[in-house]
């Protein structure tokens, strides 16, 4: 790290507030941090905990209610406090940039990309063609593979890797020192997160600028950072380089966030994941000992009286009393769970040959090709591939929602199934629900949470009066909700709550079946660790079978009995989740795997993905992996479509490399995953 | 069962200093200066047509013709028209008609739109081609020509004022509704509903509707606007309001051939009158759509 005075960035005993209901309301305290040059450091924590306020506090673009209350920030040196505004726009425009979760708050909807991007350095005085050029070196500089024809596109013509990748652009354009990056791979699948990962690292030995990184994602931020901090109610709670903060933490709360991730493939069957209880002070809150001890497990009454200092542990900072015990925080959640020896039934669910054609500017476009599946009760279906390789749709033909093409057939518990919901029975309705992934759009917002439930019960349970009141009792309390939550609406809670409403709403007409389509993609870590436990424990006791679609294999891993892995709508490979997951696999798994970033970071032989999936109206021709794929091995890749064989009874794959060719290719790999 | 989170553990929902959003939308309106004055006027003009004629000076009705077309003086403030009436009196009562009709023509067009684009917007394909563009095809008749056949249909009154107006604008109307609807089409809960077997009533009515109102609002203070001022085209006319009626398009169009002859106090005002209104539903409109948008 180079000496203090050359430090990029520098926050110290900064303090901010939101003013709500009249009232300054803490959100940072007293928060001390250092980034020197060339450094990426990496800020975690549940959301709430004030890091995206470290973010605007910075480039001083807090909103309207929000001030900076106490403590100093400087920039390269420079106070951000006594910069004028003419000096604060030169220091946004030239020094420090930001990337934001969401590229559309970068991105004008109404300006085509090359505009936006020659705007920039017409602000900087360079116009017409030089300025065209400078746009086309900045989106080459991102690997945007086709530079001119995305400079005549609009935002909404790209996928979201793409318009990420030009808001990084765009970020980069006049050579920052200091690049915030706030969640800026949250919102992007698996192979696209990876590859936009790669590109932040790249970038970052290109540039030489220091990088906040500020993320929920632990595995991110420990690929891609020198050292991190956690974050709690605004106050650091642990700092150190990231291998030490992640493979031996001395905080309780970051050794409660490492635990609510499934690892090393922790799968349902074998324990429920850890969860952290209770919930992050809210802003404002009257903080008196350590802000973590209600929900921690240590605590004692030292904890909650004196308020613990940051430890200095040798290069290394902890906020704890106990800090040399922190690693033995007892478990939230017993682990333990009655394994039920499953007896092997018909399946519930029955998929043939099913599939959905649209029609896209005069091409058809296969969104779903030839696929068959079934799925015993109790039992989960997962199913992972890249956004775009029809994960969603074929949800959506299974409910009913889109009508398949003719030809295929869904078997529900024998019987065959209506294309359309319109035709289906209520009895074949209410077997099949859904868990969305966004709540906010799956829960109206107009009507409170005891409407939302009721209204499914009288539905789809038919049930009226004293009748509907028990159940919607015993149904809130099985999601572990409380009576104070039924009065409100969908906005007053929080995502985790939020997305408990919707599971209690699926499950009301005690349905055969739930697709659930990413339900935790937008939670943090602790929460998803309890949605996960929540709905492995009602699998167990109702016995109803999910089709769980998510881009985290770990999470899928933790949940699935089955793998269904689809490219570009075709199943590329079908089995056990043991099977898939632990190889031989199909290459596209392999490279889907191999995306993955990890928290230990013994990196092994990476498969890349290059490029973005191709379009569904233009398939490949032979297989249709084979322009990405890392194992092609010739020309029958590209004149013959493989079929989808067996490989070991179950366990099938489509490609032309034999099963047993394949798991000579893989040993190596294989070997180096950590069971 | 394992202990995830103990439901005692969970924070109260969390509104602590937080209002709905349409608390939030009310207080922005008191903030808003706009919307105050717009407000300030529209509720001058309507106590003047619910008490105006208590504290008026003359009956404004009653002819004087030894005192017509005098100018304004200190005994007719606004001077008096052809017959003697007292133009004061006539434009504080002449609110009356126009503040019942063009409300009530904007409650048809605002319940006739809204029914139209939820259904356009929730049905989509066919239905909403085919109504769309006998919508389209009605908006581009001017509202005179419908007005003059209505007339000819139903003879001059109040209501087939109310109607004429609320039909032509129902279309505008339910075209904001329509694109609200698809946006909310597209939500989640929409399909949930679907996988409840609702009905399509319920859906659109019970599910949708509420989540529409905002657009709805901004778009019903905005024709309030164009509604008044079509009236009073429409009354000037001769097609709108009748006598005796003491409307001011129609005061301004009995009296507009006066002008010439230097009696511009028998026209003014009650233009005045007209313009301050329109301005203060807009302003007040200007308002509300900045309060929904803010
Ligand atoms: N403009 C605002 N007004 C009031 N409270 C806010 C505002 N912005 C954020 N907050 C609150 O401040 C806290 C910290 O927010 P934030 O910095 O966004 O955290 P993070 O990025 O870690 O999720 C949260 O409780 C959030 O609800
Ligand atoms: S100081 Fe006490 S309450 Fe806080 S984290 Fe350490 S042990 Fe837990
Ligand atoms: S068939 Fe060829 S291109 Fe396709 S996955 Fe197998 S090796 Fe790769
Ligand atoms: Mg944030």
């Amino acid at each position: 790290m180079t000496e203090k005075a050359g430090n990029a960035l520098e926050l110290s005993d900064l303090s901010v507030a939101y003013r709500v209901a009249g009232r300054n309301r803490a959100v940072l305290r007293n928060l001390n941090l250092t980034i020197g040059q060339g450094e990426a450091y990496g800020l975690v924590g549940e959301s709430g905990c004030g890091k995206s306020t470290v973010a605007l506090s910075v480039v001083r673009y807090l909103p309207r209610n929000g001030s900076i209350t106490g403590g100093a920030i400087s920039l390269d040196g420079q106070d951000v406090m006594k910069l004028d505004g003419e000096a604060l726009r030169r220091a946004r425009a030239e020094s420090v940039s930001m990337v934001y979760q969401d590229p559309g708050k970068a991105l004008n909807p109404s300006l085509r990309i090359g505009r936006q991007l020659t705007e920039i350095f017409e602000l900087g005085g360079i116009a017409g063609q030089a300025a065209t050029d400078r746009a086309i070196a900045m989106l080459n500089r991102v690997r945007i593979s086709d530079p001119a024809s995305v400079m005549q596109r609009y935002p909404h013509q790209l996928s979201g890797g793409m318009q990420q990748r030009v808001a990084i652009a765009m970020a980069l354009a006049n050579d920052p020192t200091m690049l915030i990056l706030d969640e800026p791979t949250t919102g992007l699948d698996a192979t696209v997160e990876a590859e936009v990962l790669d590109l932040i690292a790249l970038l970052r030995q290109e540039l030489s600028a220091s990088i906040l990184f500020i993320s929920h994602n632990l595995a991110v931020v420990s690929k891609m950072c020198d050292r991190v901090g956690v974050l709690y109610a605004g106050m650091l709670v642990e700092e150190g380089s990231t291998q030490d903060v992640f493979n031996d933490p001395r905080h309780p709360y970051t050794v409660a966030l490492l635990r609510c991730l499934p690892r090393g493939g922790q799968r349902k069957d074998q324990g429920r994941l850890d969860t952290i209880p209770g919930f992050l002070p809210g802003i404002g809150a009257d903080i008196k000992g350590c802000a973590f001890a209600d929900r921690c497990a240590l605590a004692t009454d030292r904890c909650r009286s004196e308020l613990p200092p940051l430890y200095d542990l040798g290069g290394r900072l902890s906020r704890c009393h106990y800090h040399e015990q922190a690693q033995a925080l007892p478990r939230a959640t017993p682990s333990d769970v009655a394994a039920v020896a499953k007896a092997k039934s018909e399946p519930v669910l029955h998929v043939e040959g099913l599939n959905k054609t649209y029609a896209s500017h005069g091409h058809a476009l296969r969104a779903v090709k030839d696929v068959s599946v079934s799925l015993r009760p109790g039992e989960t279906l997962g199913l992972v591939g890249e956004s775009g390789s029809g994960k969603t749709t074929f949800a959506r033909l299974l409910l009913g929602l889109v009508p398949p093409d003719e030809g295929g057939s869904i078997r529900l518990e024998g019987k065959v199934l209506a294309p359309r919901l319109d035709n289906r029975t209520d009895d074949q309705i209410k077997a099949m629900q859904i868990v969305f992934q966004n709540p906010d759009s799956a829960l109206n917002r107009s009507h409170s949470i005891r409407h939302l439930i009721s209204r499914a019960l009288k539905r789809l349970a038919g049930l009226r009066g004293a009748a509907l009141q028990a159940r919607l009792d015993e149904l809130i309390r099985s999601v572990r909700l409380t009576d104070r939550h039924l009065a409100v609406k969908p906005r007053q809670l929080s995502g985790g709550l939020k997305q408990r409403v919707a599971i209690a709403r699926a499950f009301a007409g005690e349905p055969r079946i739930v697709v659930c389509d990413e339900p935790t993609s937008a939670l943090d870590v602790s929460v998803q660790a309890a949605i996960l436990n929540l709905l492995a424990d009602l699998q167990s006791k109702e016995d109803v079978s999910y089709i769980f679609i998510s881009h985290d294999l770990g999470v899928v891993r933790y949940l699935s009995d089955q793998i269904a892995v689809l490219y570009l709508g075709r199943i590329m490979e079908l089995g056990p989740s043991e099977a898939v997951f632990s190889g031989p696999h199909h290459p596209y798994t392999e490279a889907l795997l191999s995306a993955v970033p990890k928290l230990d970071q013994t990196e092994t032989s990476r498969i890349r993905l290059d490029g973005e999936i191709p379009s569904a109206t233009h398939p490949p021709p032979g297989c249709v992996f084979q322009t990405r794929c890392p194992r092609k091995i010739g020309a029958i890749c590209e004149t013959q479509e493989p079929p989808l064989a067996e490989a070991e009874p179950g366990h099938s794959i489509r490609c032309h490399i034999p099963y047993a060719e394949l798991a000579r290719l893989q040993k190596p790999a294989m070997q180096a995953e950590p069971a | 069962m394992s202990a995830t989170d103990s439901p005692a553990g969970m924070p109260a929902p969390d509104n602590a200093g937080r209002r709905g959003p349409m608390a939030e939308v009310f207080f922005s309106l008191l903030r808003s200066g706009t919307f105050l004055t717009g407000l300030g006027i529209v509720l001058f003009w309507i106590a003047c047509a619910l008490f105006g004629e208590h504290f008026v000076p003359y009956d404004p009705l009653a002819d004087d013709i030894i005192n017509a077309l005098a100018p304004p003086s200190a005994e007719h403030w606004f001077g008096t028209d052809q017959i003697g009436r007292d133009v004061f009196s006539r434009v504080i009562v002449g609110s009356r008609d126009i503040l019942t009709v063009a409300p009530l023509a904007t409650l048809l067009a605002t319940v006739a739109g809204t029914a139209l684009g939820l259904f356009t917007g929730y049905f989509r394909g066919i239905v909403d081609d085919i109504i769309s563009r006998i919508l389209e095809a009605f908006m581009a008749i001017p509202v005179v020509i419908v007005a003059l056949l209505a007339i000819v249909a139903l003879g001059t009154s109040k209501t087939t004022v109310i109607v004429v107006i609320g039909l032509s604008f129902a279309p505008i109307i339910a075209r904001t509704v329509r694109s609200a609807v698809l946006a909310e089409r597209e939500l989640d809960y929409v399909a949930a509903a679907q996988l409840r077997h609702e009905s399509a009533f319920h859906t659109m009515f019970v599910e949708i509707l509420p989540n529409v109102i905002p657009p709805i609002l901004v778009e019903t203070t905005v024709r309030l606007g164009y509604a008044i001022f079509a009236v009073a085209t429409l009354s000037f006319m001769g097609f709108g309001i009748q006598p005796p009626s003491p409307d001011w398009g129609l005061s301004i169009s009995s009296n507009y051939g006066m002008i010439g002859g230097g009696f511009w106090w028998t026209v003014l005002f009650d233009a005045l009158a007209i313009a301050t209104l329109v301005i203060g539903v807009n302003l007040a409109a200007d308002g509300v759509h900045g309060a929904f948008n803010d």
